[in-house]
């Protein structure tokens, strides 16, 4: 499909992670056009026009937060979440790689305009390559003066530093990467105090992801009016939705919100592989809930989802046709969350492994019709008592499978086995 | 202790506006040089960044890639999230242990190589996914598993 990119711009210009290259394609434009033209004030205004939202997953409005730093005097700071882990999502890895420029350009943009003076990037361990790239385009934007002391002659001075992160999901919830960024566990904070006021070493801070924050050289470019043309009035502008399982061609897709979901699957994705049906969506990251192909023509914006009973979360669409058992999906995700938990608070910490366990032993065949109660008690524990989202975050897809697929539970039980097979993957041929 | 740490170590508390953010930069880079973290290097790293032992040995373990066990020359994650296992990532952990004769969790008697397990590794437009060394290796299959074992190390991103 022809299309034309503002985020994932490597896919049209080869070799946009070199400065010379990002130069050469208008690299740096916005950056000089916020610094000349635009007091900070002017800058955080029109991001909050444009309606960008948190791509991060929560979807709160950017321009707010920018808003709530409290104006007493102490040094602000700006990280950015590159801690990309929530599983079925890979945006933000493509544009650390392979399009760093943009990000590092957004992030000196939003410092200016939030007066943060000193900016972080929280890199996930395991993006070895990633880290590598930010670091590299880092050290080339300070040779051309785009970081440092007195930028392009602006009298703004602004230091990066890219931090890797150790292996942690938890990490990617903001209160617990900045307990990580200290040297710390990163074990989550109590909420409030926000990051806002109380953030990095306690000083007020800006915590954005990856994605939102390459949306800003282009808002600065294009203008908040050509932003909110796109999408709906509560979800403007772009963006993209990591599109992984079992579909033709998984990958990586910059739409505009409110898109419908089958546009993304068939036409985007190559729709289902050949022979297949769809059986269930996960439309925003593993944290949020299944749809059902009923679904399928929901506009992708932050609202209709939530109305069709699932969140946009991150975008990260794991498509699952009629050969995978949605007991062991379950499980396998389920199991995610009981290795990621922190351990700091108990319905967390002790339901994930319950839950688990309870899910392994149906898949295997070894479950009794207690294990659906025991699932759904489970569940009530962990909703709304836990100390950080990341409790809630593991009952998603759980809750709505036992919704949607209670007779695929419930099969499992009689007949003493996974009627599929136990399976999660199967050639074509077979 | 290595000559070079208290070098190292100056130079991570010198980036950052606390020291204590020096703590994970410094155990990266020691970690990369020396494999895994021994309780001594541990100890080092304490009193190198004043610090307890029992405070940085907390912190360490934390984070599944501070190994606090020695590991192969070769770690290889083979990543186990749903959408490498829609794609076969169960057959490539079962045809690795059979090819390394070994189980998850365990290193080869030659030294030469780690397998474990890695939650999503937000490469899921690559599935199944494999990194040796962190570096990726996208739609991995049972030919490919000879290359990932033996070849030059290369990143394969896309
Ligand atoms: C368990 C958990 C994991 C999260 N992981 C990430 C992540 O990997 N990347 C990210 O940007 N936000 C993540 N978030 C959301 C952050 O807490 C935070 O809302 C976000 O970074 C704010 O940026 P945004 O407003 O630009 O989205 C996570 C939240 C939770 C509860
Ligand atoms: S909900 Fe889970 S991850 Fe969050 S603080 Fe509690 S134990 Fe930790």
């Amino acid at each position: 499909m022809s299309q034309q990119y503002y985020l994932l711009r490597n896919r049209e210009v080869p070799n946009i992670d070199e400065m010379p290259v990002y130069l050469a394609h208008g690299g740096y434009q916005a950056l000089r056009k916020a610094l000349n033209d635009f007091k900070p004030e002017e800058l955080v205004d029109m991001v909050k026009k444009s309606g960008l939202r948190g791509r991060g997953g929560a979807g709160f409005p950017t321009g707010m937060k920018w808003g709530f730093l409290p104006n007493d005097g102490r040094k602000r700071y700006l990280v950015v979440n590159s801690d990309e882990a929530e599983p079925g999502t890979f945006k933000d890895r493509e544009i650390i790689e392979h399009n760093p420029h943009q990000l590092i350009e957004g992030i000196i943009i939003s410092s200016y305009a939030t007066k943060a003076r000193e900016a972080f990037i929280y890199c996930r361990g395991e993006f070895l390559f990633g880290s590598e790239q930010l670091k590299r385009a880092v050290r080339e934007a300070y040779e051309q003066g785009f970081l440092g002391e007195n930028i392009l002659g602006s009298g703004f001075s602004l230091d990066l530093e890219v931090y890797r992160g150790a292996g942690a999901y938890i990490c990617g919830e903001e209160s617990a990467l900045l307990e990580s960024l200290e040297g710390k566990r990163g074990n989550p904070r109590l909420k409030p105090p926000f990051p806002a006021v109380a953030g990095l070493y306690g000083g007020p801070t800006v915590i954005n992801n990856v994605e939102t924050i390459a949306n800003v050289p282009v808002i600065v470019t294009k203008g908040a009016d050509w932003y909110t043309s796109m999408g709906t009035a509560k979800s403007p502008g772009l963006k993209i939705f990591s599109v992984s399982g079992r579909v033709q061609r998984p990958g990586n897709y910059e739409i505009p919100l409110a898109t419908p979901l089958r546009t993304l699957i068939e036409d985007y994705a190559g729709g289902m592989l050949p022979g297949r049906q769809l059986k269930a969506v996960i439309p925003g990251g593993s944290s949020v809930p299944l749809m059902t192909p009923d679904k399928l023509d929901t506009p992708l914006d932050y609202e209709s989802i939530l109305q069709a009973g699932s969140m946009l979360g991150s975008g990260g669409c794991i498509v699952l046709d009629d050969h995978v058992c949605i007991v062991g999906a379950t499980a396998r995700l389920v199991r995610f969350y009981r290795e990621e938990s922190c351990g700091k608070c108990t319905p967390c910490r002790e339901g994930t492994y319950w839950m688990t366990d309870v899910l392994d032993r149906l898949e295997h065949g070894l479950g009794t019709p207690e294990d659906l109660d025991t699932l759904a008690d489970v569940a009530d524990n962990i909703g709304g008592k836990c100390f950080c989202p990341l409790g809630d975050a593991s009952l998603g897809v759980l809750v709505s499978a036992l919704k949607y697929f209670r007779e695929e539970f419930e099969a499992h039980v009689a007949q003493h086995a996974c009627p599929m097979g136990e399976r999660l993957y199967d050639t074509i041929n077979n | 202790m290595k000559p070079e740490w208290s070098q190292w170590a100056q130079e991570a508390k010198k980036q950052f506006p606390e020291a204590n953010s020096s703590l994970l930069p410094l155990l990266h880079r020691i970690q990369d040089a020396e494999g895994w973290l021994s309780d001594e290097t541990i100890h080092d790293v304490a009193s190198l960044l004043g610090l307890t032992p029992q405070y940085v040995e907390s912190v360490a373990s934390f984070y599944s890639l501070f190994y606090r066990q020695t590991v192969g020359k070769n770690v290889i994650h083979v990543c186990v999230g749903l959408s490498c296992a829609l794609a076969g990532s169960d057959h490539v952990m079962e045809e690795l242990e059979h090819k390394l004769g070994i189980r998850e969790g365990q290193t080869t008697p030659d030294g030469e190589y780690t397998l474990l397990e890695a939650e999503c590794l937000a490469a899921c437009d690559l599935a199944p996914v494999v990194q040796r060394n962190l570096r990726f290796r996208g739609r991995v299959d049972a030919t490919k598993l000879d290359a990932l074992l033996t070849d030059d190390g290369k990143e394969v991103n896309s």
